[in-house]
């Protein structure tokens, strides 16, 4: 039976393969850069407010719900206001809970906009929860959210 | 020297809502990619937009790693008078480009 103890694999070839193994998993992690995760992204959020959590309502966030390419999605917000001086939105947010930062744009208009509109394009990592806040000029804060389905992420790659 | 394409409509009504759209060449470059070699690539962003109608400030939007490469935002204004409208992008490495647009108000 000298054929069968050939055939048994012997323990170095086993120790490389598992240090070849346990050196591809550590490569993965290290490339991984931190996801923000939906903690960070609410902690984020609380900042922007100053501790308030914003209502849901007055503000419509645009998103394709199903995305192709992460590296560029297009999005927008508007925000149901008349952007007079006595009543307009003082700020827009866009927040994301999974790429590295929570952050996306944190855009500054006023009654002179007319309107309360902002466009961009922003990248997803992966598929997930978008936010979109508010800030009234009289204080409250308002806010939209999207699940988002992505089928190429960007950030990691390319 | 960035190249930008901003889109300004040239004549507007007084009182006319108009759509203003910015857009600049910049590789957005997040920090968190590695090259070839594995080393990380450093961040190299745009951290902020601002927009002037004659000389006041109308617009303006801090920007993270998480906005595309080449970033292009629209936004809106009120035609007041006819001026210029300025945009600065200011960012990473002493990033700064500045564009201006010529607006008449009839």
């Amino acid at each position: 039976m000298t054929r069968t103890a050939a055939a048994l694999p012997d323990p170095g070839r086993r120790r490389i393969l598992a240090a070849g193994a346990g050196g591809a998993a550590a490569l993965l992690f290290t490339w991984r850069p931190a996801r923000a995760g939906p903690g960070e992204s609410e902690a984020a959020i609380r900042t922007l407010t100053g501790g308030v959590a914003p209502m849901p309502g007055r503000v419509r966030f645009d998103v394709p719900p199903l995305v192709e390419n992460g590296n560029s999605v297009p999005v927008t917000v508007t925000v149901d206001s008349p952007m007079t001086a006595a009543e307009h939105v003082r700020r827009i947010a866009i927040f994301n809970e999974r790429n590295p930062q929570p952050n996306v744009i944190v855009a500054h208009l006023g009654p002179r906009a007319g309107r309360a509109i902002l466009s961009t394009r922003m990248r997803l990592a992966t598929s997930q929860r978008v936010v979109a806040v508010a800030e009234l000029s009289d204080g409250t804060f308002w806010s939209d959210s999207v699940e988002v389905v992505v089928t190429l992420a960007a950030c990691v790659e390319g | 020297m960035a190249r930008a394409l901003i889109n300004v409509p040239s004549s507007a009504r007084r009182g006319s809502i108009v759509e203003i759209k910015a857009l600049i060449a910049h590789p957005m470059e997040t920090g968190y990619r590695v090259d070839a070699t594995g080393a990380a690539i450093p961040r190299n962003i745009i951290t902020r937009f601002v927009c002037t109608y004659r000389g006041e400030e109308i617009f303006s939007a801090d920007l993270f790693p998480a906005i595309t490469a080449n970033p292009f935002i629209a936004f809106s204004t009120v035609a007041t008078e006819s001026g210029e409208i300025v945009f600065t992008w200011t960012g990473d490495n002493g990033f700064e480009e500045t564009e201006t647009a010529t607006i008449t108000v009839t």
